[in-house]
């Protein structure tokens, strides 16, 4: 009786992976717990631990491998009695199993690991966007993903300023929890890049302080919904110790951190907090959505005299966009981007809502509707006066936001446009945000509750159709 | 009673517990391991094989897809859960746990399959679909969660503790948390207030010496975690985790402490967690051999195992009760691929209990 090992899935954002190094080979004896291969994930190598006592049959997928979808059967074990037989979930015998068919997941599994919220899909090429009038014309661009767009502006000001330090759970030796504070310890040592106690009202505290005292500390959260514990600091002591000062007194602090809906992790780890920021004057919120603006708002983020809440998303960290080759890629805070140019309807989004724009536009382009999206990338301060322009050429508006709708930076947009643009309007302002509950853990709930293009396309149809 | 084995460096040394440092002040009796019957030593052992098998197979799940998101498994804890939870008065005392929550369930005796259940996110889960592995709960047990904020349930615990004494009703909240939790400042704030008001609750640290990649002696300044309630007055206990009988007996000794209103207990286990933080952790904080030695030497499975056999239990009813477990085990994890997903209508029910 052989048991089918299949590629696991290690991460809550993986859909394949790479067959790195198998540790054991065929006619191997192994017990739970020896390790059989070690898997590269989206974010890490991981040790693939047998769970079963038996001998290894086949190895059906060689070391080196990329892209194995999780689900293919990699290798067989033949068991040893009823020890190895019950967890067998397959009735296919090992010799008939061609790796080319092994692909799918076993036949009772009705959900694939696939992410099932919105916008988790990695996107081979994301839309062509209108290129960033803040960037040279003619500058040439490597391709980063988020995720090391953000540590290299990190590593840069670092670099630039011995006054900036990072600090916050697991940024030091596990390398960040979600690698983006990779290799900063290496390059600029434990005085600069600390591990912290998991304490974060009192690490941002100390960071503010920290400020206070002539430093530019980057406070991570490991994701903001821990920063509910350190709230009193960010809105009590950082925004509002220059203007108690009388300008005397600054807190030059970036705390940063994945925030928004990440993959099925439940109402607690998964909540998008950018509105709650953005209402709190004294404090400069930032949501990027690609890696080039990753790297300049950091930039700009870090150098700032002012306390910034950084707002990152875990589902935009591993992916890829041209970033420009530039020594110092820093961008001006508080300037929104048309992503995309258009005359028919404006879509305002930020964060990871951009990407769901945009795939919107491009569906509403194959049928005849051209809409202009804006990333509004700074959400305090808010850059009115792009939308506004672009309201005045569209005469629709339809704000895109991964999050409640209930006092949302969506609702913030449409006072604007009814108090600044009314007589642009040629219709209702709309807003296609999350469901308004908490997340919900199950696959198809968590996918009914997340926005997703077909909801944007969908709105873009009402609004126009309303004048 | 069978003496424990050579324990690793990453166990502790001791069979039993250890009472506070020398002070004047007075403190639960010292403890002495359990003097269970073979029938219980059975009890715990089904119990703990079940955590384990009941977890091996949640991983396998989670590398199928079946099990998204965060999956953090109790496997190495299991004596933890089974030993306190044993000394409990079901009818009356409470429990509250963080995220790494299936063994306390389990050792609660909830029934397996509306937690595999959950954990595939099924409408026949504990939380209906919509907590999943971290947020689940059970007010029939007066099993209070399951949760997902690192230190919430310390304060959250307290709170059980004070309706337990408001209402005089005889009870004690039992409230785990992890050494890395530990360091949280609600922590504090909670120790001061439940000794102030004499609350009856056990605060239980389950050092199982990391908190995610970080080892205790890398975050806490005082790493003898069982001191760490002394500034507040609250007597601590250290306790090999590893050891169910060790646990038991500690349970009680802190149980009539505490039940005779004199107060909180601070109880640290000293146990380790053999799998990664959650599914998703490579785990390249500690060595192979390191995990592999607490394995071969301290494992709470095979520790009872011998006092079994020293007891007079025979190798063919552990056999039995292994198949036993594998069973249940499978029929939960069939149950919960197969049960249907909730219903869409159940994204909009429970945000509210009453219509306004
Ligand atoms: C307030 C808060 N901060 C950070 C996290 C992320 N996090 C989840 S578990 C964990 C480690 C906790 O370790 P420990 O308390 O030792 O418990 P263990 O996981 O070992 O059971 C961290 C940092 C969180 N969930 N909540
Ligand atoms: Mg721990």
């Amino acid at each position: 009786m052989a048991i089918e090992l299949k590629m696991p899935a290690l991460s809550p954002t993986m859909e394949e992976g790479t067959l790195a190094k198998w540790l054991v080979k065929e006619g191997d004896t192994v017990k739970s717990g020896d390790i059989l291969a070690e898997i590269e994930t989206d974010k890490a190598t991981m040790e693939f631990e047998a769970i079963d006592e038996g001998i290894v049959g086949q190895i059906l997928v060689a070391e080196g491998t990329d892209n194995v979808k999780v689900g293919t059967v990699i290798a067989t074990i033949t068991g040893e009695g009823e020890e190895a037989a019950a967890p067998a979930p397959a009735a296919a015998p090992a010799k008939d199993v061609a790796p080319a068919q092994a692909g799918a997941v076993s036949a009772n599994a009705p959900t694939p690991a696939v992410p099932a919220s919105a916008g988790t899909t990695e996107k081979a090429a994301p839309t062509e966007r209108a290129s960033d009038p803040a960037i040279p014309a003619g500058t040439a661009m490597v391709r980063l993903t988020v995720r090391e767009a953000l540590r290299d502006a990190m590593a840069e000001e670092m670099r630039a300023d011995d006054r900036v330090f990072v600090m916050g759970e697991e940024v030091a030796e596990y390398q960040g929890a979600y690698k983006v504070t990779q290799g900063l310890l290496d390059e600029f040592g434990a005085r600069r890049v600390i591990d912290t106690p998991i304490t974060e009202y009192g690490f941002a505290g100390l960071g503010a302080g920290a400020a206070m005292g002539g430093l530019k500390p980057i406070i991570e959260f490991m994701t903001f919904n821990f920063a509910m514990q350190a709230i009193d600091h960010i809105i009590n002591s950082a925004a509002k110790t220059n203007y108690m000062s009388g300008g005397q007194m600054r807190c030059p602090i970036v705390f940063r951190g994945p925030n928004g809906a990440a993959s099925r992790v439940g109402a607690q780890h998964s909540q998008n907090f950018a509105p709650w920021y953005a209402s709190v004057p004294g404090l400069i919120v930032i949501a990027p959505y690609d890696a080039a603006d990753a790297k300049g708002l950091m930039k700009a983020a870090i150098r700032s005299e002012d306390p910034v809440v950084f707002l990152e998303n875990e589902l935009l960290y591993g992916r890829g966009f041209d970033v420009p080759d530039l020594p110092d890629h820093v961008l001006p805070i508080g300037k929104a981007r048309i992503m995309r140019a258009g005359s028919d309807v404006t879509i305002v989004s930020y964060s990871i809502g951009v990407g769901l724009a945009l795939e919107a536009a491009d569906q509403l382009a194959a049928e005849g509707i051209d809409a202009e999206v804006i990333d509004l990338r700074t959400l305090r301060p808010l850059d009115t006066a792009t939308v506004l322009a672009s309201l005045k050429k569209t005469n629709h508006l339809v704000i895109v936001e991964e999050g409640w709708p209930v006092c949302s930076i969506a609702s913030e947009l449409a006072m604007v446009a009814m108090e600044q643009g009314f007589d642009d309007l040629d219709a209702p302002v709309l807003r296609v945000c999350n469901e308004d509950v908490p997340l919900p853990y199950a696959a198809n709930l968590e996918k009914a509750a997340l926005i997703d293009a077909p909801r944007v396309v969908a709105a873009v149809k009402a609004v126009r159709n309303r004048g | 009673m069978a003496k424990a084995p050579a324990r690793s460096t990453a166990a502790p040394k001791k069979t039993a517990s250890t009472p506070a440092p020398a002070t004047n002040r007075e403190g639960p009796r010292d403890p002495i391991p359990y003097d269970a019957t073979p029938a219980e030593l059975e009890k715990f052992y089904r119990e703990m094989l079940l955590i384990r098998r009941f977890e091996e197979k949640a991983g396998q799940l989670y590398g199928l897809g079946l099990i998204g998101g965060f999956c953090h498994l109790y496997i190495g804890q299991e004596a933890v859960a089974v030993g306190l939870q044993s000394a409990l008065d079901g009818d009356k005392d409470s429990v509250i746990t963080g995220y790494r929550d299936h063994g306390h369930m389990l050792a609660y005796g909830i029934d397996p399959k509306v937690i595999m259940a959950e954990l595939t996110g099924r409408a026949a889960g504990i939380s209906r679909g919509k907590g999943g592995s971290m947020h689940m709960f059970s007010v029939e047990h007066k099993f209070y969660g399951g949760h997902g904020i690192v230190g919430a349930q310390v304060s959250l615990g307290t709170g059980l503790a004070f309706a337990h004494k408001y209402r005089d009703d005889g009870g004690v909240a039992m409230s785990y948390f992890g050494d890395g939790a530990s360091n949280q400042g609600q922590v504090y704030e909670s120790f001061n207030m439940a000794e102030l008001w004499k609350l009856p609750i056990i605060f239980v640290i389950e050092n199982n010496q990391y908190a995610m990649g970080t080892s205790v002696n890398r975050s806490s300044a005082e790493d003898q975690l069982y001191r760490r309630g002394e500034s507040f007055r609250i007597p601590g206990m250290q306790v090999d985790g590893m050891d169910v009988l060790a646990v038991r007996g500690a349970a009680e000794a802190a149980l009539e402490w505490v039940r005779a209103g004199k107060g909180p207990v601070l109880m640290e286990l000293k146990t380790y967690r053999y799998r990664g933080h959650s599914m998703s952790d490579p785990a390249k904080y500690r060595s192979r051999e390191e995990v592999q030695a607490v394995r071969d030497k301290s494992d709470a499975l095979e520790h009872l195992k011998r006092v079994m056999e020293g007891a007079g239990i025979g190798e063919d009813k552990i056999k039995d009760i292994d198949k036993e477990i594998r069973a249940i085990v499978a029929e939960s994890a069939d149950f919960a691929e197969s049960a249907p997903e909730p219903e869409l209508h159940d994204l909009y029910t429970d945000v509210l209990v009453e219509q306004y």
